[in-house]
């Protein structure tokens, strides 16, 4: 599988991304946001940082970058996106994923571990996780409420939206509505978290169980091919 | 052509949680003032349009406003023309 990460003008995680495509057997290629050529990639991530400083509103900006018309007809043509934590809210304003990410209901900037609930094992993000898994992932950021209007995340919820969901014993960093952490698109081929996988995939960082997220990545797309 | 100025002021949608506001209001009793209440923050942006007439300046503004200044799912906004700058 070809993994293609973009990097933004203040992006700090794609090297991390890179390595964790890597680590689950993918090819990885990082893509300048400035060029609107995905290379080929079969998985498009945005990564986590600060992407054009985070001004306006986290992610606001981004969306302009030229790269972002060749994600959306990426991801119009089925083609897989994961966007974590900054990406997520790329993701959202580009409104490629729904609902928005507001400061933390503490006001405080959030580093530390969470524990994720993951709702369903039939999607191509999360194939690889065994059922009954809780995984634990550390979270850093300053915008990760998730909101949504009432109605619409009833929808989005009863559609199996709703992938990850912040867990006991740490619970729900951010003040997000329904502990909501990572949500599907309709179609189910893009997904967005605030917490980094990328960040946890050998033991030596604490934790490895981001990498079974990009396992299911890299596994599906072998399997898609054979 | 000219150049108009208008005042874009975005706020949080009534209902969506505004913990700056929320803060503002708690850090007033550290002023020994009471009585003040529905304390909320929002953005104030100033912009100047070239363009031929003031209803072709504020099309270009409402448009700005409400594809990126704002963003509809979380706030609201008003275009006005920008009568006396802050600065």
């Amino acid at each position: 599988m070809k993994v293609g990460v973009i990097v933004f003008p203040g992006s700090n995680c794609d090297r991390d991304a890179l390595h964790a495509a890597r680590l689950a057997g993918a090819e990885a290629v990082a893509l300048w946001h400035e060029r609107p050529d995905l290379q080929g990639a079969e998985l498009v991530i945005l990564p986590g940082g600060f992407a054009h400083g985070d001004y306006l509103r986290a992610g606001a900006l981004a969306r302009f970058s030229p790269v972002m018309a060749a994600v959306r007809e990426h991801a119009e043509q089925g083609g897989l996106v994961l966007g974590i934590c900054n990406g997520f809210q790329v993701l959202t304003e580009a409104r490629l994923l729904p609902g928005a990410l507001l400061r933390n209901a503490s006001l405080r900037f959030e580093h530390r571990w969470v524990r994720l609930a993951v709702t369903r094992h039939d999607t191509p993000f999360s194939a690889a996780i065994p059922a009954g898994t809780m995984l634990r992932l550390p979270v850093a950021h300053g915008e990760g409420c998730y909101v949504l209007p009432d109605p619409e995340l009833d929808a989005l919820e009863a559609r199996g939206r709703v992938l990850f969901r912040y867990a006991l014993p740490e619970g729900n960093p951010n003040g997000s509505l329904r502990d909501v952490a990572g949500v599907l698109s309709e179609n189910g081929r893009v997904c967005g978290l605030m917490p980094h996988p990328e960040r946890a995939v050998e033991p030596l960082l604490g934790s490895d169980d981001g990498l079974l997220l990009f396992r299911s990545l890299v596994a599906g797309a072998a399997r898609m091919a054979a | 052509m000219s150049a108009y100025r208008f005042v874009v002021s975005v706020m949080p949608r009534a209902g969506i949680l505004d913990p700056q506001g929320r803060a503002v209001e708690g850090g007033l009793g550290h002023l020994d003032v009471s009585g003040v209440h529905d304390v909320r923050v929002g953005r104030r942006v100033e912009l100047a349009v070239d363009a031929a007439d003031a209803g072709a300046a504020r099309a270009v503004a409402e448009r700005l406003a409400a594809e990126l200044l704002a963003n509809p799912l979380i706030e609201a906004w008003r275009v006005e023309p920008l009568e006396e700058p802050v600065v």
